[in-house]
């Protein structure tokens, strides 16, 4: 209507209050940061009506800043610590605290209802200040955190009147054996999701029938490894509409009465798709499953280390709709070879080693891979543990699915080369970034030379996150990747031979990154000092367990560990002596 | 029929309490040859290199750095994280000792006494500690030894505190048969890590364990 005029086409004849409402679509945080650049009064509209914020890095900004800048937040997402802290390679104390983070919500008007976090470290205090401070909260989903207690998680039962989710996910959490199920008061009905399958400790059975029981909109039930059989099957009577279901301990003896009643109970929560648990497992109770099995989405048996490679494809023949699959390597090559025959519709596979430290134990190869790959062609994410990769396989992979966006190789040996050809893997994941031109996520291991790098700046154009150990030659290999990833956020690097020239070459490049991440490299103290005068954006952290202090430590000794971000606020304050903020 | 218990601490001036409080995981998860790393909760840093049971080398940081050890574990390889290696460490300890019949918590094992004519089974899982597990082989074994009690006949095998007394400093010892196939003394590892890895039982005459091991009888004499 109005392109036919003259006058300069002005949104801003649109009341607040409709372009609020167009924002509401958009929900993409990288959409709706577009959007606040288009103008000063879109700024102010995006920032007021902006509920959801995700912060990659905790440490990125301030929670004073957080909360000035989005006044309306309602939905939280932060992350903490360094991926690498996973795998041990980040100290205890380093950081990733949430208290500050409550505290400051808490005391502002913040309507805080919904939290998520990853790698933070969550005390006690701070679950009680969040359950005190904020009257709608309705979900709290904890990923890889450590520092509570069953105490904390007493208090948001007890505090957090119109609680709908509490997701516990592979938390260290230190159980004092209390009975904080049974803080959620009887007034409590409104759970959606509980998940407590990463707590250690005894359940009052009782106070979880009751709350199941008393809980009409539950929809994910995720029981821990104390929560017997029979309880299980009573549990699946008072919730059939159940649509995600981890079990506890799924052991009994098929004749018995319990067994039988379960069975009948999983016959009526005909709503399961997603199912997980078998902490510990009786293989002979499988078959019980398997009516239920043929609606799955999602299966998850990587912690279901009682089952042999033939009662999992027992179970997986069944599941002709999976669409995602965690399994252990027990499997085997074979066991693969059932999964890409019944599983169509695979979009992502994760193959967890077994016993992580027995590389004896051969279990899944490269053969496995190829052919989940042939018989899988929505296949577009993967996690794979083997004893061996060639570079024959990783190539005929590539030709067979070309929508990887995430694609993590992990060889147990860490620099095993192709053992047929005896050559590094290079050709086999330069096939892969050819092949996979949506490729985000992308994990290294195996003998690897400059030359893979050279393909991944070459052809990963989408790459967004890069994981490499034990791999390289030199300096060049490092820039290959800095200059041709365009898109790159994270770039984590243990015991590589890169060095300064490859980490000053192109200092800016950082500020368009989440982190960097050099471990055991050959970066030396004096270059990270340069490039932290340098870069006032970036946070460069040294993190030093021996006892050495900063002064004693030459400018041309090599680092333990780096760990850069760009952050907003410069140092933190929060940081331990082994830490040295540069 | 007296046992000798070498268990360590508990009331009283005898063989009283046993280490049933701790899990003993620890003790399990170095013998799966987990690197010690930092700040990992329960794990041990084995700094003497070599894990006896795996024959790998533990808890090493790669001193060259480009060239890991081919053997060797290196600090936080594989990338497998630290929650998942723990509750499979634990799943396996549970695997191990699961019955033929399929995964039932009982755990019987068979009960050999020297002298007896047949043998016995118990559930161990009937018990939670090793004082409790005595007192039932005890009276399990008692009427094969009645004869050599001499004059204080059946009555006394009812009242509990001459069967705590006789407990102390007897004859025979308590050993066992762990998952690798080892005679082992009863009462040295914490109960929980002992019910996973005992295979059967066996009560020897105290003469003859000193073929199993020497120290074993000083033990017990010293206990008494």
């Amino acid at each position: 209507m109005f392109w036919g005029s003259r006058k300069t086409i002005n949104m801003n004849y649109f009341p607040d209050e409709v372009l609020e409402h167009v924002f509401d679509f958009i929900t993409s945080h990288k959409d709706r940061n577009s959007v606040s650049l288009v103008c000063k009064s879109w700024y102010k509209i995006e920032k007021y009506s902006r509920q959801r914020v995700f912060l990659g890095n905790c440490y990125s900004i301030s929670p004073e800043r957080l909360i000035a800048r989005f006044p309306g937040l309602k939905s939280l997402t932060l992350k903490g610590k360094p991926h690498f802290a996973d795998f041990n390679l980040v100290p205890d104390d380093w950081g990733g605290f949430l208290y500050p983070w409550i505290k400051a919500m808490g005391k502002s008007r913040i309507g805080l209802e919904e939290l998520k976090l990853k790698r933070m470290v969550v005390s006690d205090e701070s679950l009680e200040l969040l359950s005190k401070s904020f009257p709608n909260f309705k979900s709290l989903v904890l990923v890889s955190c450590e520092g509570f207690t069953t105490d904390g998680l007493a208090a948001i039962a007890a505090n957090c009147r119109f609680l709908r989710e509490l997701d516990l996910q592979e938390n260290e959490v230190e159980d004092h054996r209390g009975h904080w199920l049974s803080c959620f008061p009887e007034s409590c009905t409104s759970l959606v999701s509980l998940n407590f399958a990463c707590l250690k400790g005894e359940i009052n059975l009782a106070s979880l029938e009751r709350l199941v029981t008393r809980s009409p909109n539950l929809k994910s039930l995720r029981l821990n490894r104390a929560v017997p059989f029979d309880t299980l099957q009573r549990l699946l009577i008072r919730a059939p509409q159940l649509v995600d279901l981890g079990t506890g301990s799924y052991v009994n003896d098929p004749s018995s009465e319990a067994y039988k009643k379960f069975k009948a109970a999983i016959q009526s929560c005909n709503s399961i798709r997603s199912l997980s648990g078998f902490l510990e497992v009786a293989p002979r109770c499988m078959s019980a499953i398997y009516p239920i099995c043929e609606n799955l989405t999602f299966l998850n048996l990587s912690y279901a280390a009682g089952l042999q490679s033939n009662e999992l494809t027992k179970l997986i023949q069944h599941c002709r709709k999976l669409q995602r699959l965690w399994i252990l390597d027990c499997i085997g090559d074979k066991g693969l070879g059932v999964v890409a025959s019944a599983c169509k519709e695979l979009q992502e596979l994760r193959v967890f080693p077994s016993d992580p430290f027995d590389a004896g134990n051969a279990a899944v190869t490269e053969e496995g891979l190829v052919l989940v790959s042939a018989g899988c062609p929505k296949l577009n994410s993967l996690l794979y543990f083997c004893q061996r990769m060639t570079n024959a396989a990783l190539i005929t992979v590539a030709k067979n699915c070309t929508n990887f966006i995430r694609f993590r190789l992990c060889i147990l040996d860490p620099i095993k080369p192709d053992p047929v050809t005896n050559q590094p893997l290079d050709e086999g994941f330069g096939a892969i970034v050819r092949s996979c031109k949506g490729l985000k996520r992308l994990s290294l291991s195996g003998l690897l030379t400059d030359q893979v790098f050279y393909y991944i700046g070459m052809y990963a154009k989408k790459l967004e996150m890069l994981s490499i150990a034990f791999a390289g030659d030199s300096d060049k290999g490092m820039l290959y990747v800095l200059n041709g990833c365009k898109k790159l956020r994270k770039l984590e690097i243990r015991d590589c031979p890169f060095g300064d020239a490859a980490l000053l070459e192109d200092m800016g490049k950082y500020e368009t990154m989440r982190s960097l991440w050099m471990s055991t490299c050959e970066v030396t103290l004096g270059a990270c000092k340069m490039l932290a005068k340098k870069m006032p954006n970036l946070n460069i952290e040294i993190i030093n367990e021996n006892e050495q202090t900063e002064s004693n430590l030459d400018d041309n000794q090599k680092v333990d560990k780096m760990y850069l971000y760009r952050t907003l606020v410069g140092h933190r304050e929060d940081a331990p002596e082994f830490v040295w903020l540069l | 029929m007296e046992i000798g218990l070498n268990t360590k601490g508990g009331g009283g001036d005898h063989v009283g309490g046993c280490e049933e409080e701790k899990m003993g995981f620890e003790e399990t998860e170095l013998r799966l040859g987990l690197p010690g790393g930092g700040g990992d909760g329960g794990e041990v840093q084995d700094t003497s290199g070599i894990d006896p049971d795996e024959g790998k080398l533990t808890g090493l940081a790669a001193t060259d750095p480009a060239k890991p050890p081919a053997k060797a574990q290196v600090v936080g390889w594989p990338p497998v994280r630290s929650f998942r290696k723990n509750m499979l460490a634990i799943t396996a300890t549970q695997k191990s000792s699961s019955d033929e019949s399929g995964g039932e918590k009982a755990a019987f094992v068979k009960v050999s006494m020297d002298g007896a004519p047949y043998l016995r089974k118990v559930d161990l899982r009937m018990y939670t500690s090793y004082q409790q597990l005595c007192v039932a082989l005890a009276k399990m074994f008692s009427s094969f030894t009645i004869g050599s009690c001499g004059s204080q006949g059946m009555m006394d095998f009812m009242n509990e505190s001459k069967l705590m007394d006789l407990l102390n400093g007897s004859d025979y010892v308590p050993t066992y048969e762990d998952k690798d196939g080892d005679w082992m003394l009863v009462g040295d590892v914490p109960w929980e890590v002992f019910v996973e890895s005992c295979k059967r039982l066996g009560i020897m005459k105290g003469t003859e364990a000193i073929g199993l091991a020497p120290k074993v009888v000083e033990k017990c004499k010293k206990r008494s």
